[in-house]
């Protein structure tokens, strides 16, 4: 199972890193939605992987680590909350240039 | 009562941002007051809580008094106090200058500006890195709406790219957090001081962490690698919001030095990671930044790199790990910080006079007002470091402290030679301003008491922190000792038992 984490990770990071670089705005918030996607997994994944485990700590029972889960969704909900941000950003920026390029240049 | 002062610079803004956004029928004057009287509230309090910090023991505040490292703790200890009075002093002449008439300028300015506040204060107080993290994304949502406040091409194009870049290092603060807590078991600092200086860990793993943390803060801190971000940002930014954007890259210079003193330094397999690269970027910062400001065409730019100049001298210091050092450095923080503002603040009040030259490097028609030009006379000396103001006294404090590392004669060349080039630079700009005048009638706008009295209060602090040099020197001094003598913090936050932190090592 951790390959198949380890690996989605991967592709995640790789294909938001891809996006971010690109000229136009909206693959660059596309990117930056991937990354944040890698991110939150690997967030989660540093309280170890485990199965069929509560993150309650019981007398001798499994449980999984719960800091990691609080953490992601703290950090869910911020990047939730910044991409949108970052979206109207990028709308204005293009009402105001006509353009979606993230050097956009003054109408002519 | 004297428990929870260290709560107190946080919860302020809040309180009257909440306040302020239900008052929002009521009225600009009424969100004013709000706003001025919160300022205030937030210069006593924090005024007070410097002097519960100068004590014998830190403050440290359990946020819902559940313990460290499990809870979530405050911890004002003397550099932290100092700088949230610092932000505190600056925020309300940033906040005074912008009664004067910016906040009119779009929608729900006031609030932004407190929940600003809020997240810089929290930045500075907090003892754990994920909620410095989260501190950072408060400071960091309300900068990016203050930035496009007013509106503009120029600021949608600075905010875009001032957003993704940010969002891109917030990405790269998580990943930092994710290995730490998956290499130690904590975010808590203390906690993170504590086992780094066991061996019972990833080593490998633990120095990437670090190095991707340092990464982080080196980003806000605008350390040259990333810092072709500020410049442009800092100029489209509106006067008083670029004025508070000052402090802002002092929080990242403060969190590397707070981190490597408390967790680094004491390690012994942390304590190399900003050896040997951090001083000769930090010097390269300082000359590219000086060459902006050579070649700047307007008064705000030249303003936005004068904030990079004083970034970069800063960080020659946090390599170096000496109380000494750092106490020079922490002087020279305040009086940057506040000239800073005050150039930010004065180019709007120049452009203002100028008609359509506005704030660009050339002759325009005369200003006809002596006491603008007075004070941009005193800004300029104390920002280029000529005596007899604090400019002066930091760098000179700053270049003896260092004049005994290995690094010693580069620093004092660089440094030396970067301010020549901006005593050039300045008396260019000044002549430029001040004496050549193109043949047009004088503009006289209708500039408002809280605009000018800001103005005048953040260049009287180049004078004032000449005068009370001494005090000021010694509390950074204090402070720096403190900081450099982590075994107080960490007693402070864990308590001298340290029962909690006896868990077993992680896999």
């Amino acid at each position: 199972m951790e390959a198949v984490v380890a690996t989605a990770i991967g592709i995640l990071t790789a294909c938001g890193i891809f996006l971010m670089l690109r000229a136009r705005t909206f693959p660059v918030v596309l990117g930056l939605t991937l990354l944040s996607y890698a991110v939150n997994l690997f967030l989660f994944a540093s309280g170890r992987l485990m199965l069929d485990a509560p993150p309650l700590i019981r007398d001798g029972a499994r449980y999984t680590d719960p800091l990691p889960q609080a953490l992601v969704l703290t950090a869910i909900v911020i990047g939730f909350g910044m991409t949108a941000y970052l979206l109207m950003v990028a709308l204005r920026a293009m009402a105001e240039t006509g353009d979606d390029h993230v050097d956009g240049r003054e109408k002519s | 009562m004297n428990a929870h002062a260290a709560i107190f610079p946080i919860l302020i803004p809040l309180a009257a941002a909440l306040l302020q956004l239900a008052g929002r029928h009521l009225g600009l004057s009424v969100q004013r007051g709000i706003g001025l009287f919160a300022a205030v509230l937030g210069i006593l309090s924090a005024a007070w809580l410097v002097q519960l910090a100068d004590g014998d023991s830190i403050p440290v505040y359990a946020l819902g008094d559940w313990a460290a490292p499990v809870g979530i703790v405050l911890v004002a200890d003397r550099l932290a106090a100092g700088m949230t009075l610092l932000t505190a002093l600056l925020a309300g002449a940033s906040l005074l200058y912008a009664s004067g008439g910016f906040d009119n300028r779009g929608r729900h300015f006031h609030p932004l500006f407190q929940l600003q506040i809020m997240g810089i204060q929290g930045a500075f107080l907090t003892g754990d890195l994920f909620n410095l993290f989260v501190f950072f994304e408060v400071m960091l949502l309300a900068s990016y709406t203050l930035l496009a406040h007013g509106g503009g091409l120029a600021r949608s194009r600075a905010s875009l790219s001032y957003v993704v870049l940010n969002l891109a290092g917030s990405a790269l603060f998580l990943i930092a957090l994710g290995l730490l807590y998956g290499t130690l078991g904590t975010l808590n600092l203390a906690d993170v001081a504590l086992r780094l200086q066991t061996a019972e860990h990833n080593i490998a793993l633990a120095r990437l962490a670090g190095a991707l943390l340092i990464a982080v803060f080196a980003l806000k801190a605008a350390l040259l690698p990333l810092s072709f971000w500020l410049p442009h940002t800092y100029a489209a930014a509106g006067a008083p919001v670029a004025a508070l954007f000052v402090i802002m890259t002092k929080v990242g210079i403060v969190a590397i030095l707070r981190v490597q003193a408390i967790a680094f330094a004491p390690s012994p397999t942390m304590a190399d990671l900003l050896t040997g690269w951090l001083t000769p970027l930090a010097l390269m910062t300082v000359l590219f930044a000086t060459l902006g400001a050579l070649v700047a065409t307007r008064l705000r730019y030249f303003a936005a790199w004068l904030v990079l100049i004083s970034a970069g001298t800063l960080l020659t210091a946090p390599a170096h790990a000496q109380a000494d050092i750092t106490a020079a450095a922490l002087y020279y923080l305040v009086q940057s910080t506040l000239v800073g503002a005050a150039f930010f603040l004065l180019t709007e009040l120049i452009s203002e006079r100028r008609g359509e030259v506005a704030d660009a490097i050339q002759p325009g028609p005369s200003l006809q007002s002596p006491w603008l030009a007075l004070g941009f006379f005193t800004a300029a000396i104390t920002a280029a470091g000529l005596p007899p103001f604090s400019g002066f006294l930091g760098k000179l404090m700053l270049l003896s402290a260092l004049r005994e590392t290995t690094a010693g004669a580069a620093i004092w060349v660089v440094l030396l030679s970067a301010g020549f080039l901006i005593i050039v630079t300045l008396s260019r700009i000044g002549s430029r301003l001040f004496w050549q005048h193109k043949e047009q009638p004088p503009v006289s706008p209708a500039t408002s008491w809280q605009s000018v009295l800001a103005v005048l209060l953040l260049i009287g602090a180049g004078p004032l922190l000449s005068i009370f040099a001494r005090p000021v020197a010694d509390y950074a001094t204090r402070a720096a000792t403190q900081l450099h003598a982590p075994g107080a913090y960490v007693d402070g936050v864990l308590g001298t038992s340290r029962h909690f932190t006896l868990r077993e090592a992680r896999p």
